[in-house]
């Protein structure tokens, strides 16, 4: 099974790079985004897949007091940096989230603009 | 019901450190009074504040944790809130995530324990590898 499903999903990349008839339609909602090549003239660069650094560094602790942690995940702005930007997963983004709150709330975190 | 939670609180930078001190303890009075217990208290030092807080850019802050009911804990927050050199505080309920974390360390040393004994067991250690990579 397992093998199964890895196979298509190998050999969809270079398909999509070779600009086949029958998969434009099947590119357009797919989420990952995936590199741009076609459209740019056939360069080929790879967007490296960003994955959740809670899950590889294995930080089950998302802490509101951590804050060198979390001001990895707070643009210059003061705003949480979406997930699509960072590769956090949701369910560590969700306590992410609620750890930056909570940081923002004791002043650990700015709510807008960058610390003082 | 005894729960756990973390109050932090800001106080004022220029606070000397006896009335920090005397204010920690009239805490801890009357966390025990009312039936629970002080368990650690760790004073954080002074730290930059993020955004200014009535005109101060710096706080002394403090962490207590604390086990007691919720009426203890509103009781405290009362206190922090009439005294006048706090700059802020907040409390936290810990007890769960708290739970959570041994729950998954639990696991983990489990996994460890069994991947790293039997270490050809084939069918179930293969779910478990590619979760690893």
């Amino acid at each position: 099974m397992a093998d199964e499903t890895k196979g298509p999903a190998t050999a969809e990349a270079p398909a999509a790079t070779e600009g086949h008839s029958q998969r434009p339609p099947s590119r357009g909602p797919r989420p990952g985004g995936g590199p741009g090549g076609p459209r740019e003239g056939g360069r080929k660069y790879f967007r490296r897949k960003k994955v959740c650094k809670f899950c590889v560094e294995k930080i089950e602790n998302i802490n509101y007091k951590d804050v060198r942690l979390l001001a990895q995940f707070v643009a210059e702005s003061g705003k949480i940096v979406p997930r699509r930007l960072t590769g956090v997963c949701t369910p560590h983004q969700r306590r992410l989230s609620s750890a930056i709150k909570i940081a923002r709330n004791i002043a650990l975190l700015p709510f807008a603009g960058r610390a003082l | 019901m005894n729960r756990t939670y973390e109050l932090m609180f800001i106080v004022r930078p220029d606070m000397p450190e006896e009335d920090l001190d005397k204010l920690i303890s009239t805490l801890e009075t009357a966390v025990s009074s009312s039936g629970g217990t002080m368990k650690s208290v760790e004073k954080m030092g002074k730290r930059r504040l993020a955004y200014t807080v009535r005109r101060f850019h710096d706080g002394l802050y403090v962490l207590l944790t604390v086990e007691g009911s919720g009426g203890l804990i509103h009781e405290l927050e009362r206190r922090l809130r009439v005294t006048e050199p706090v700059l802020k505080f907040i409390s936290v309920r810990i007890d769960e995530e708290q739970k959570r974390l041994a729950k998954i360390k639990a696991i983990r040393d489990a996994r460890k324990k069994t991947s790293a004994a039997p270490a050809p067991a084939a069918p179930e250690g293969g779910e478990a590898a590619p979760a690893a990579v």
